[in-house]
């Protein structure tokens, strides 16, 4: 995101005016430390924006903390009492932390909106899947689902495949610990594929479960 | 000091106080009004100690309306005037008010040409939309709390069941203004009760809210946190409530009754109502006897428990397979939850209680009456809103939303279960070349295709440069706001002209037709838009203030003297202004005041330019000048 404006000497040092009182407030900053009032959000990461380091592996306690106190000081419920401009400003802000902290609490998500940025899309994010064994890892899991005839089949391949999904968010965690993001774009390919064939086993239970009562 | 104001972060609207704010539970069977002081809510009666008014409008033939108790004696005699269950009808088409004609008793009719495409009712000789009966009951609402409180009331929250859809959403809205009430927030149900429950036991952890109501079912879990009420799934069946088990109660009577003939209305509405009785007697007692009287013929009917239970138990199993889908979609097993909310008047019928304690495997939470707990939720909310409060709401869209794409299959934009507010964005592209105009169809559901999903509106986007097929860019944006109330709009991005597009709702009320109601229903309808912006710009005015203030404190010595003076006067004037009620001359103040203070703007960023080169960090800049309200 290159701007196509020349840079202005406020730009430059991660100054913008605030809004409301035309004072300067850093980048990132919710609340103009002059006048308290609430700024847009801006373009931030969500690691960033919720204040986590970059890293894969997510403290989802810590996230949790993050999220609510940052909600808590923005949300547009908070800002009822001001004018209608900041109540929009707010709900801006609402909508940008909802955004990330969707994103990083859900390891799939995570993992793809890592390596969006890191210009390694995973397959579906704008990319072809390209991994030959896992297309027939797939197919074959699929037919043995759809095959199941009873409860018991298919939740012996539901716990396998959550199973295969556990190890492979392991590796998925292993390779971005390790740098890998080769690595981690194949487990993550894999990862989603795992993540549907979890979702239909469960769907399919259901549906026998309801046949059977 | 340069400008007499507030301290900052102090609310800057002590004069513009418009009356209470209340909670309203508008419900299907009943509607509940509460207020709620010092984070106490309390429901708001009649004078004969009734927190409940029957959800029922009578439209007499002298032009008279009556609402509630009354409207409600009078359906047996002129079933024809009475109104009753109007929630269920609510953003909904002609065509599924017929689905559910069988269990309605009044005439519905299909929307006129100029009018939106929300079904009418035929009353006593009126034709009325769902939004203005609603309006009614919102305006006896109204009404009961004035009463009570001795004061005007003119803002509330009002809740609407989770799984309610987007134009049922804005129908509830448009009721509530043309009621001559200013919503505050559209809260779920469910996350109203969980407030209630939650603050009156300062509960913690994982609850789950059972949602029974007359028309509707919902089932929401919640994550209960040091104040924050945080909604992780919710589920369930817009078309289905207690109302369900009264008609299979009534068909059973009316079946004993004349089994040969088809019932007349007055007949389905005498057994409708004894059904009702029936069902809450058994609720105590395990048998009894009621009497069917209508025009001389008497019928006797006995019903048992067992009985009740076996009519109502399909219902139930289905409440309860939604309750496991949310579960699931949760990411929960049934005994991580740590409590069970009972909401509803319907929940108190022992195998409703039986089944949930099963699911879940405890007893449910039956101490807040379920008929109140919503509307004091609602109360609670309404004061957090208007006095502040630490509890802080954050819901989740129920259902998802999509773009109807090639071939039928839609396309989700949002999907079910995502926290509001939110915003996300889609892109299409033409198919055709040449095209210069596309057509776009916005639906609400689970389901892939187009026909299985609930149509909410169309619209089409015009003035696309014509290019090849494929190469246009066209951005599709949709946001929810915390109200759960979708706004779409279509931008082409090659071009980057925007399109505000015009989205005309499939099911709800034409905007002429809205504006016309608000014109009919308010003497002083442009009174008030008047007085609505006049408040809009002090507020805007004391925070041009107040932000001014703030700057003047932090960098006095960038301030000459003459400008100071300038500005003082400029601020003392519009001080004075903002005791009037002058709206343009505060918005010109307001401007004069921006104006006169442009330069010392452009100073203060230069210092902190100057700052930053030198480098000093922002933070210590801010930190020296003025404690961050964050922290
Ligand atoms: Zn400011």
């Amino acid at each position: 995101m290159s701007p196509t404006n020349p840079i202005d000497p406020a730009t430059a040092h991660g100054l913008s005016a605030c809004w409301s009182c035309q004072g300067p407030v850093a980048a990132g900053e919710p609340f103009c430390p002059t006048c308290g009032a609430v700024q847009p959000p801006g373009q931030a990461d969500h690691f960033t924006r919720l204040g986590l380091p970059r890293a894969f592996d997510v403290d989802l306690q810590a996230l949790d903390r993050a999220y609510f106190a940052r909600q808590r000081a923005l949300h547009p419920d908070r800002m009822a009492r001001h004018s209608a401009r900041e109540r929009a400003i707010a709900e801006s802000q609402s909508v940008s932390l909802n955004d990330a902290y969707e994103t990083l609490r859900d390891p799939m998500r995570r993992a793809g909106y890592m390596l969006a940025a890191a210009g390694r899309p995973v397959a579906g994010d704008g990319a072809t899947i390209d991994d030959h064994a896992l297309l027939s890892e797939t197919m074959e899991a699929r037919e043995a689902l759809m095959e199941a005839a009873t409860e018991t089949e298919v939740a012996a391949l539901a716990a396998r495949a959550a199973a295969d999904r556990a190890a492979c968010l392991a590796d998925v965690a292993g390779a971005f610990a390790a740098g890998d993001l080769d690595a981690a774009r194949r487990h993550a390919t894999r990862l989603r594929y795992l993540v549907k064939l979890v979702e239909e086993a469960h769907r399919r239970r259901l549906s026998l479960a309801g046949k059977a009562a | 000091m340069l400008l007499q104001i507030h301290e900052p972060g102090e609310t800057p609207l002590p004069h513009e106080q418009r009356g209470t704010a209340v909670g309203i539970d508008l419900g299907t069977t009943n509607s509940v009004v509460a207020v709620a002081t010092d984070g106490t809510p309390e429901v708001l009666r009649d004078a004969g100690g009734a927190a409940l008014v029957p959800s029922v409008v009578a439209y007499g033939a002298d032009g008279v309306v009556e609402v509630g108790a009354a409207a409600r004696r009078r359906l047996l005699d002129d079933p024809d005037l009475v109104v009753s269950s109007v929630k269920r009808l609510m953003g909904r088409g002609a065509g599924e008010a017929r689905a559910l004609a069988g269990t309605l008793p009044y005439r519905v009719a299909p929307p006129e040409p100029a009018e939106g495409g929300m079904v009418r009712l035929l009353v006593g000789g009126r034709r009325l939309s769902p939004v203005e009966v609603s309006a009614d009951i919102l305006r006896a609402l109204k009404a009961r709390a004035e009463a009570a409180l001795g004061r005007p009331v003119e803002r509330a929250v009002v809740t609407v069941p989770a799984y309610f859809d987007d134009a049922a959403r804005t129908a509830t809205r448009d009721a509530a203004r043309l009621a001559g009430l200013e919503v505050l927030r559209l809260v779920n149900e469910p996350t109203a009760a969980a407030l209630a429950y939650g603050l009156d036991h300062a509960a913690e952890g994982l609850y789950a809210v059972y949602d029974l109501g007359g028309g509707t079912f919902d089932i929401s879990v919640l994550r209960l946190q040091k104040g924050v009420f945080q909604v992780l799934a919710t589920g369930g069946d817009a078309a289905l409530g207690g109302d369900d088990i009264d008609h299979a109660v009534a068909e059973r009577f009316l079946a004993e009754r004349r089994p040969e003939a088809a019932p007349t209305v007055a007949e389905v509405k005498q057994a409708l109502a004894t059904a009702r009785l029936a069902k809450e007697c058994l609720t105590t007692q395990e048998r009894g006897e009621w009497l069917v009287e209508i025009g001389g013929g008497t019928s006797r009917h006995r019903l048992d428990r067992a009985t009740l239970d076996e009519v109502a138990e399909p219902l139930v199993a289905r409440t309860i397979e939604i309750c496991r889908t949310v579960l699931a979609d949760a990411g929960l097993a049934p005994d991580e939850i740590r409590g069970v909310v009972m909401v509803g008047g319907s929940t108190r019928m022992p195998i409703v209680q039986d089944r949930v304690a099963a699911l879940f495997g405890r007893p449910p939470l039956v101490d807040l009456d379920p008929d109140e707990v919503v509307a004091l939720g609602a109360a609670l909310q309404a004061e957090a809103l208007t006095a502040g409060s630490d509890t802080l709401l954050l819901d989740v869209t129920p259902l998802s939303l999509g773009i109807e794409t090639m071939g039928g299959i839609v396309e989700k934009v949002i999907e079910r279960n995502t926290p509001i507010p939110v915003a996300r964005a889609q892109e299409f592209t033409t198919y055709q070349d040449g095209q210069t105009g596309m057509l776009f169809h916005v639906v609400q559901g689970e389901r892939e295709m187009v026909d299985e999903c609930r149509s909410l509106a169309r619209f089409e986007l015009t003035g696309i440069p014509p290019m090849t097929a494929g190469a246009a860019r066209i951005r599709v944006s949709f946001a929810v706001d915390a109200d759960g109330l979708l706004t779409v709009t279509a931008q082409e991005k090659t071009t980057g002209a925007r399109q505000h597009v015009e989205v005309r709702p499939s099911y709800g009320l034409g905007e002429d037709e809205m504006a016309r109601m608000l014109r009919d229903s308010m003497e002083h309808a442009s009174d008030d838009m008047g007085r609505r912006l006049l408040i809009e710009a002090r507020v805007e005015a004391r925070r041009v203030l107040l932000a001014l203030d703030a700057a003047t404190k932090a960098d006095a010595a960038l301030l000459p003297a003459d400008e100071r003076a300038a500005i003082a006067a400029a601020a003392a004037g519009l001080e004075r202004l903002l005791a009037g009620d002058d709206r343009h001359a505060i918005d010109a103040a307001v401007e004069e005041l921006e104006r006169l203070s442009r330069a010392f703007a452009q100073r203060r960023m230069d210092k902190a330019i100057r700052l930053a080169l030198a480098g000093r960090s922002i933070d210590a800049v801010a930190a020296e000048a003025a404690p961050n309200p964050t922290e």
